[in-house]
C-alpha cells in the first residue's frame, strides 16, 4: 500500500508537548518538540517521544480506537482519550499541555491509580435476574426495553467522568460517593428489565447520590455520549426521593 | 537472592480477555483458589474491540440453522485442517455459553419476539451471530468481569509473566512482575491456564493493541509445549488506511452484513469477478440477490463480500496492485449506498454501527452514512497456538492449559468471523473446568529457585546497560516492517528466508537492548521484555509457513498458489528441540469419526 498522504489544510510540521513527569512524590512539566504528520491523535504524538526521546515516559493504552477507556489524560486542561484527540483540534502555536488525571493518586508519569474505581464496582449487588420466561430457560425482552439500558452499557470505564466530577476531585470524597461511572453502573442493573435486586436504600446511605448536584461535567467529558445526567442519575434520584422523602408515604408511616 | 513476593493457587489463569474470565468463573465455581494475571487493567483486553457479534446457532432468525449446519460452516472456513473435536464441541456448545451470558446480565439485541437477534457473517450459512449494535465484544467482557469479581478470583491487574515454572515436567506455576511498582511476583500453582490472546504486535498493520506479543505462545513453547498452525495468521480485509496514525483499526465485517459494499476505483464490485468453487453454490452471482440476502431473504444467497476473510483480503491485495485502489491505498466499503433501497438509511446506520459512524466521524472525518469509507487488510487474528486436547484444552504439558486465540485447533487454516468469541466462551470453561479437576486431583508442587533467580537476572539486565543498550522501541518496529514486509499476505520462500536472517540478527540485538530510569512503570522495560516472545512467534510463523508449500486458507504462497490435497492431510507443528533450537514437522490429522464425515457430507 502506498503512503501517500493528501494535505487538505496545512498543518505545522512540529508541535510541543509539555507532559506532566513525576510520580506521587511530586513532578514537573517537561516539553517535547516532535515531529508530527497529518491525521495524528495525541496519543500518537506521546508514542514517537517515546520511541525517540523518554523511552520511560509512562503512558497506559491499549486499544487505540476509544473502545477500552485506558488512555485518560487531561490535554489542555480538558479530560479526554489521548486515542481520540486529533492534533487538528488543539491549537498547536502553543505547547499541548498534557496532564494525568487529578481525581486520582498519581504513579508515574500519564498513569494513575484507578484501584478504587474496581474496589468500588464489587461493593454494587451483582445483577439478580428474574426466573426465565421460557421452559428452555430463556427470557423475552423488547428491543424497546433494552434500548435505555443498552445506552449505559456503552461505558468503556475511562473514568474521565470520575476525573471530572467536584465531588471526587476537589473535595475527595471517595469514602463516602461512588462517583457518576458507578451511578451508572447502578441505573443499568435497575434498569435492567430482568433484574430483581433493590439498590435504592444503598443509593442514599452508603453511595452518596446525595452528593451529585446535577452539574453535567460528567455528561459533557463521556467519550461514549452517555447522557449520565438526565438517563442515569437523576431517575435513580427519583427513586430514592420517592422511597424515602415521599410526603404521603411519611404521613402512611407516622399514620 | 531475589526478592518477591508469593500468592499460591490452585489454578492461575494468565490473561482477562473472554477465555481468561470464562475459565476463571468456571475454576472458582469448582470451589478451587484462583487468580488472574492480566497485563492491563479488568475489562481493557482485546475482547472489548470485537464488534460483530459472537456465533452460535440458536435459530432465533433461521429455524433451519443447527450445530450441525455451524460445524459444518466452522470446518470449511478452516479448510479442513481443524480440531474436528473442537469444531463439534464448540457448535454443540456455543448457544448454551450465549444464553449463560443473559443470565449474568448481558442485553443482546432482540428479535421482535423479544429473543436474541442474530445477523449475516462472512462464512455462516444462516444468520448466526448474536451482538449488541457493533460493540459485542464490549458487552460480553463487562458481562464476564461483573460476573467474574463476585465469583471468588483475584485479580492481579498489570502484571507481566515472565516465565512458566515447572517441577518435573508437570507445572508448578509462573513468576512474573507487576508493571506498576516493577515487582517481581511468584505465582506458585497446580494448574495454569493461559488466556493470552494473539501476536498482532509481530506486523506492522495491525488491529491488535501493545499487549498481544505473544506471551502465551512463547511461555508454553519454552515450557516444552507443542505449538501446532502457526503459518495461519489473519489479515482481517477490512481495517481503516487513512490516515496513516489509525491504519490498520478494524472496521466490523458487519458493515459488510448490514450491506456495505465493495468497490474499487472504477466503482466496480470487484468480489464478484472471483468466487472460489468451494463456494460458488452458496454466493450470489447478482447484486440484486446480494441485497436481498443481507436483509434476511432465507431464499438469496449472500453477497462475495461476504466470503470468507483470507479470500477478501486477497481480492482487495489484489485490487490495490492493479493499480484499482483508492487514495490512500486501500479499496471503497460503501454502506451510505443503502439509502437507495432504505428510507431512513442515515438513522438506520448509526443505529445498527455506531461505534463505526464515531470512529470513522472522529478519526477520518468521514461520514459513513454520506461517503464510502477506505479499508484494507489488517493483520487481526492468529489461528496457530497451544495445541491442545479438544475436550479439556489441556497442553501437551501436564497442568498447562489454553483457551482462546493462544489455544489453536477450532479454527484450522483461517477462522470465520464470529467463531472467536464463541471459542472464548466455550473453550474458556473447558479449560476452567478441567485446569480445576487438575488441580483437584493433583498434590502440590514444589519451587525452582534457581529457575526463579535466573529469570530475575535476565529481566533485569537491560538496566545496566542502560540508555547505551539497543533500543527496544526500534527492535521491534524493525521487525514489525519486516514481517509485514515478507511474511504478509502473500509469501515467497525467498523472503521469508530473508525474514529468519533478519530475526536472527534481532534476536542479538534484542539481547543488547537496554533501558534508562528505573523499574515503575517504564514503558521502555516493557518492551524491552515483550521483544524475546515477539520474535519467538515471527520465527514460528515463518518457519510453518516456509514448511507448507501451498496455499490453504490465511496462507497464500506465490511460489506454490494451488491447494495441494497432498498438505490437507497435515498440521505443522513447532516445538523446541533438545538444543534449544526450534523443530517444525507436519503432523497427520487423526481421522474424523464416521458421524462427523457424514454430517459435512450432509451440508455440502
Amino acid at each position: 500500500m502506498s503512503g501517500t498522504v493528501m494535505i487538505s489544510k496545512p498543518t505545522p510540521p512540529r508541535a510541543v508537548f509539555r507532559i506532566w513527569r513525576g510520580d506521587a512524590g511530586g513532578g514537573t512539566f517537561q516539553d517535547y518538540p516532535t515531529a508530527i504528520d497529518q491525521g495524528m491523535v495525541v496519543l500518537d504524538a506521546i508514542h514517537r517521544i517515546q520511541a525517540e526521546q523518554a523511552p520511560d515516559l509512562a503512558v497506559r493504552w491499549n486499544c487505540k480506537a476509544g473502545k477500552c477507556g485506558s488512555c485518560s489524560a487531561e490535554i489542555n486542561g480538558m479530560p479526554k482519550l489521548m486515542c481520540m484527540t486529533r492534533l487538528s483540534e488543539l491549537n498547536l502555536d502553543m505547547p499541548v499541555i498534557i496532564e494525568p488525571m487529578h481525581a486520582f493518586p498519581s504513579i508515574r508519569d500519564l498513569v494513575t491509580d484507578v484501584s478504587w474505581n474496581f474496589a468500588v464496582k464489587k461493593q454494587i449487588k451483582k445483577f439478580s435476574p428474574r426466573l426465565p420466561d421460557a421452559e428452555d430457560g430463556t427470557w423475552r425482552m423488547q428491543q424497546v426495553d433494552v434500548d435505555r439500558v443498552q445506552e449505559f452499557r456503552k461505558c468503556i470505564e475511562c473514568f474521565l467522568c470520575q476525573d471530572v466530577c467536584h465531588v471526587l476531585r476537589e473535595h475527595h470524597k471517595h469514602e463516602e460517593f461512588i462517583g457518576p461511572r458507578f451511578l451508572v453502573y447502578t441505573a443499568a442493573l435497575e434498569m435492567h428489565p430482568l433484574d430483581t435486586a433493590d439498590r435504592v436504600p444503598d443509593l442514599k446511605n452508603k453511595n452518596g447520590i446525595g452528593y451529585c448536584n446535577i452539574t453535567t461535567c460528567c455528561r459533557q467529558v463521556c467519550p461514549e455520549g452517555i447522557t449520565i445526567t438526565e438517563n442515569a442519575i437523576i431517575p435513580l434520584k427519583e427513586r430514592v426521593v420517592d422511597n424515602f422523602f415521599d410526603p404521603l408515604k411519611k404521613l402512611f408511616h407516622i399514620l | 537472592m531475589a526478592e518477591y513476593r508469593t500468592h499460591p493457587y490452585d489454578v492461575l489463569v494468565i490473561g482477562a480477555g473472554g477465555a481468561g474470565l470464562r475459565a476463571a468463573i468456571e475454576a472458582a465455581g469448582s470451589g478451587v483458589k484462583v487468580g488472574v494475571v492480566c497485563k492491563s487493567l479488568l475489562g481493557k483486553a482485546h475482547t472489548v474491540m470485537a464488534e460483530g457479534g459472537v456465533a452460535a446457532a440458536l435459530a432465533n432468525v433461521d429455524d433451519r440453522d443447527n450445530w450441525k449446519v455451524h460445524f459444518a460452516d466452522t470446518m470449511r472456513g478452516g479448510q479442513y485442517l481443524n480440531n474436528w473435536r473442537m469444531a463439534e464441541l464448540h457448535a454443540k456448545e456455543a448457544p448454551d455459553r450465549v444464553r449463560e451470558l443473559e443470565a449474568w446480565g448481558a442485553l443482546f439485541d432482540r428479535t421482535n419476539d423479544g429473543r436474541i437477534l442474530q445477523r449475516n457473517f462472512g462464512g455462516h450459512r444462516y444468520p448466526r451471530l448474536a451482538h449488541v449494535g457493533d460493540r459485542t465484544g464490549l458487552e460480553m467482557i463487562r458481562t464476564l468481569q461483573d460476573h467474574g469479581i463476585h465469583a471468588g478470583m483475584e485479580v492481579h491487574m498489570e502484571c507481566t509473566v515472565l516465565s512458566l515454572l515447572l517441577d518435573s515436567g508437570r507445572i508448578a506455576g509462573a513468576f512474573g512482575y507487576d508493571r506498576e511498582k516493577g515487582h517481581f511476583i511468584h505465582w506458585p500453582a497446580k494448574a495454569v491456564v493461559l488466556a493470552t490472546g494473539g501476536v498482532g504486535r509481530a506486523f506492522r498493520i495491525t488491529s491488535n493493541s501493545w499487549e498481544y506479543t505473544g506471551d502465551g505462545h512463547a511461555l508454553a513453547y519454552r515450557a516444552g509445549a507443542e505449538l501446532v498452525d502457526m503459518e495461519f495468521v489473519q489479515f482481517h480485509p477490512t481495517g481503516m488506511v487513512w490516515p496513516i496514525s489509525v491504519r490498520g483499526i478494524l472496521v466490523t465485517e458487519g458493515v459488510r452484513g448490514e450491506g456495505g459494499v465493495l468497490r474499487n476505483s472504477e466503482g466496480k464490485r470487484f468480489m464478484f469477478d472471483d468466487i472460489p468453487d468451494l463456494y460458488k453454490a452458496q454466493t450470489a452471482d447478482n447484486e440484486a440477490e446480494g441485497w436481498r440476502y443481507t436483509q434476511g431473504d432465507k431464499n438469496a444467497r449472500r453477497p462475495p463480500e461476504l466470503l470468507t476473510r483470507d479470500h477478501v483480503a486477497r481480492c482487495i491485495n489484489r485490487e490495490v496492485k492493479a493499480g484499482r485502489g483508492s487514495p490512500h491505498g486501500g479499496v471503497f466499503l460503501d454502506i451510505a449506498w443503502i439509502r437507495q433501497h432504505i428510507p431512513a438509511a442515515e438513522e438506520h446506520i448509526k443505529r445498527k454501527l455506531p461505534s463505526m459512524y464515531h470512529q470513522f466521524k472522529q478519526l477520518a472525518e468521514i461520514d459513513i452514512t454520506k461517503e464510502p469509507m477506505e479499508v484494507g487488510p489488517t493483520t487481526h487474528y492468529m489461528m496457530g497456538g497451544v495445541r491442545v486436547d479438544g475436550d479439556s484444552q489441556m497442553s501437551t504439558v501436564p497442568g498447562l492449559f489454553a483457551a482462546g486465540e493462544v489455544g489453536a485447533g477450532l479454527h484450522g487454516a483461517n477462522r470465520l468471523g464470529g467463531n472467536s468469541l464463541s471459542d472464548l466462551i466455550v473453550f474458556g470453561k473447558r479449560a476452567g473446568e478441567y485446569a480445576a479437576r487438575f488441580a483437584k486431583e493433583n498434590g502440590p508442587v514444589a519451587t525452582d529457585a534457581a529457575r526463579i533467580q535466573s529469570v530475575v537476572n535476565e529481566a533485569l539486565v537491560p538496566f545496566e546497560r542502560g540508555g547505551e543498550g539497543d533500543n527496544p522501541y526500534q527492535i521491534q518496529y524493525k521487525l514489525q516492517d519486516s514481517m509485514q514486509d515478507l511474511v504478509g499476505i502473500v509469501r515467497v520462500e525467498s523472503e521469508m528466508q530473508q525474514a529468519l536472517d533478519i530475526i536472527g540478527e534481532l534476536n542479538t540485538r534484542a539481547a543488547r537492548a537496554g533501558v534508562a530510569g528505573h523499574r515503575q512503570y517504564n514503558n521502555g522495560w516493557h518492551t524491552a521484555l515483550d521483544l524475546p516472545n515477539l520474535l519467538l512467534v515471527s520465527e514460528a510463523i515463518t518457519r510453518a509457513a516456509l514448511l507448507r508449500q501451498e496455499s490453504r486458507g490465511a496462507q497464500f504462497r506465490e511460489d506454490y498458489p494451488e491447494k495441494n490435497s497432498e498438505w490437507a492431510k497435515y498440521n505443522n507443528v513447532v516445538r523446541q528441540g533438545p538444543n534449544g533450537e526450534m523443530l517444525v514437522e507436519k503432523r497427520e490429522i487423526p481421522p474424523m469419526p464416521p458421524e462427523l464425515t457424514a454430517v459435512i457430507g450432509e451440508m455440502k
